[in-house]
């Protein structure tokens, strides 16, 4: 899929993957949550947790928002928090940044796309992970959202987080740039 | 652990509201059920004798019926990918779901088999021989349905070929649960049958939650 890839990112700082559609932004993002298998090549964490795998110490935001529309807002939140379990802040509380604490009790089948991206983005607060891998984050986001994100992800970055975000948009944070040439 | 109990407890609630799906088996059981004293007649004794495998064939093909949700679901919503990142190993997980599959959908079949013993001429001693044949192997339908489920959902079909996959796996089960129940309403030894049914049970808790996960991690996209 990719040759000649080659690339590290500290801790602090955030990359963002850019290329033409099709050019593989998602597939790296999943390869490096551990969802695609590697052809060839490796993909190694320095420091970190010792015990714990790369994917195990991440986030992942993909398209599609692993949201159950029959649970309310804050069931969904709240189920993610107890899975993914580890360092963990409230779930209700996770809702204010992302502005949908008066929607806590909401079907989530209710949410608009842009609340349910929030409502995803309220996963990464409230479980903390050192890694975000971000697909096409801000998708659906209005202006407001955009900002309220950013401002998240230079806190997450003024933590020590690290971030890999595949995106068409500027991310709103100080980032380096991995241009993916598309296959011709 | 408590991750466990969260998925558990997350899939019983979302089979339990609206659309969730946990009452078509329970429905189709019934209709099943119901309209076979129809179609074979008023015939009493017949009825009797055919009673346990009318009620194990209506339990299976319900099983087969909510089976496909079981994981695509979770991959559809992308869930399944959270799952796979989790720190909780994925045959725990595969086992878990099964789990709460069984009890929002398996155990609801259980329940409702001593009211349709009644339609089938079944007396209180071969109803509860039924009961306790189904309650100890509709789990294993569950187990093993779950290999199919994985497949399907990692070769992106799923309805029938989960049908086809899963159903030979199932006729073992089928086979030992209507002779333990046939056996202990004909007073024959009730315990052999009922030992390997009990025996392909535990087979499939072992089996399934590995043969799933294997087949999802094999299928990743």
């Amino acid at each position: 899929m990719f040759s000649g890839l080659d690339f590290e990112i500290g801790s602090g700082e955030a990359l963002a993957v850019i290329g033409p559609n099709g050019s593989g932004k998602t597939s790296l993002l999943r390869m490096i949550a551990g969802l695609l298998a590697l052809a060839a090549g490796s993909i190694a964490l320095e420091g970190g947790d010792a015990e714990l795998t790369l994917p195990e110490q991440a986030h992942y935001l993909g398209h599609r928002d692993a949201l159950k529309p029959a649970l309310s807002v804050i069931e969904n939140l709240a189920f993610w928090r107890k899975f993914l379990g580890g360092e963990a802040s409230d779930a209700r509380t996770s809702l204010g940044p992302v502005g949908l604490d008066h929607l806590a009790d909401l079907p989530a089948a209710y949410l608009s796309a842009g609340q349910r991206r929030r409502l995803s983005i309220a996963r990464l607060l409230t479980v903390r992970r050192p890694i975000w891998l971000l697909d096409e984050p801000t998708n659906a986001l209005d202006g407001a959202g955009q900002s309220m994100f950013a401002a998240l992800m230079s806190d997450h970055l003024a933590h020590g987080g690290l971030i890999l975000a595949a995106t068409h948009l500027p991310l709103g944070v100080a980032a380096r740039e991995l241009a993916i040439v598309g296959a011709s | 652990m408590s991750s466990l109990a969260a998925l558990v407890r997350r899939d019983i609630t979302i089979a339990l509201r609206v659309g969730g799906g946990a009452l078509i088996g329970v429905l189709f059981f019934l209709t099943v059920v119901v309209l076979m004293p129809f179609a074979v007649g008023p015939d009493l004794a017949l009825l009797t004798r055919l009673g346990p495998a009318i009620l194990w064939l209506g339990a299976l093909l319900a099983s087969l019926l909510t089976l496909d949700r079981l994981l695509m679901a979770d991959h559809d919503d992308g869930s399944l990918d959270l799952i796979l990142m989790g720190r909780i190993p994925l045959e725990l997980a595969c086992a878990a779901k099964a789990l709460a599959h069984w009890v929002a959908a398996g155990l609801p079949l259980v329940i409702a088999t001593p009211a349709l013993g009644l339609l089938l001429n079944l007396d209180a001693r071969a109803t509860s021989a039924v009961a306790l044949t189904l309650i100890v192997g509709t789990p294993a339908l569950t187990f093993t349905g779950m290999i199919g489920a994985a497949l399907a959902v990692t070769l992106h079909r799923g309805g029938l070929l989960l049908a086809v996959l899963v159903l030979p796996l199932s006729i073992p089960v089928l086979i030992f649960g209507v002779a333990a129940s046939q056996a202990a309403i004909g007073g024959l030894s009730f315990g052999a049958p009922f030992s390997i049914l009990c025996a392909l049970s535990l087979v499939s808790f072992v089996i399934g939650p590995f043969a799933a996960a294997a087949s999802l991690r094999h299928g990743l996209d």
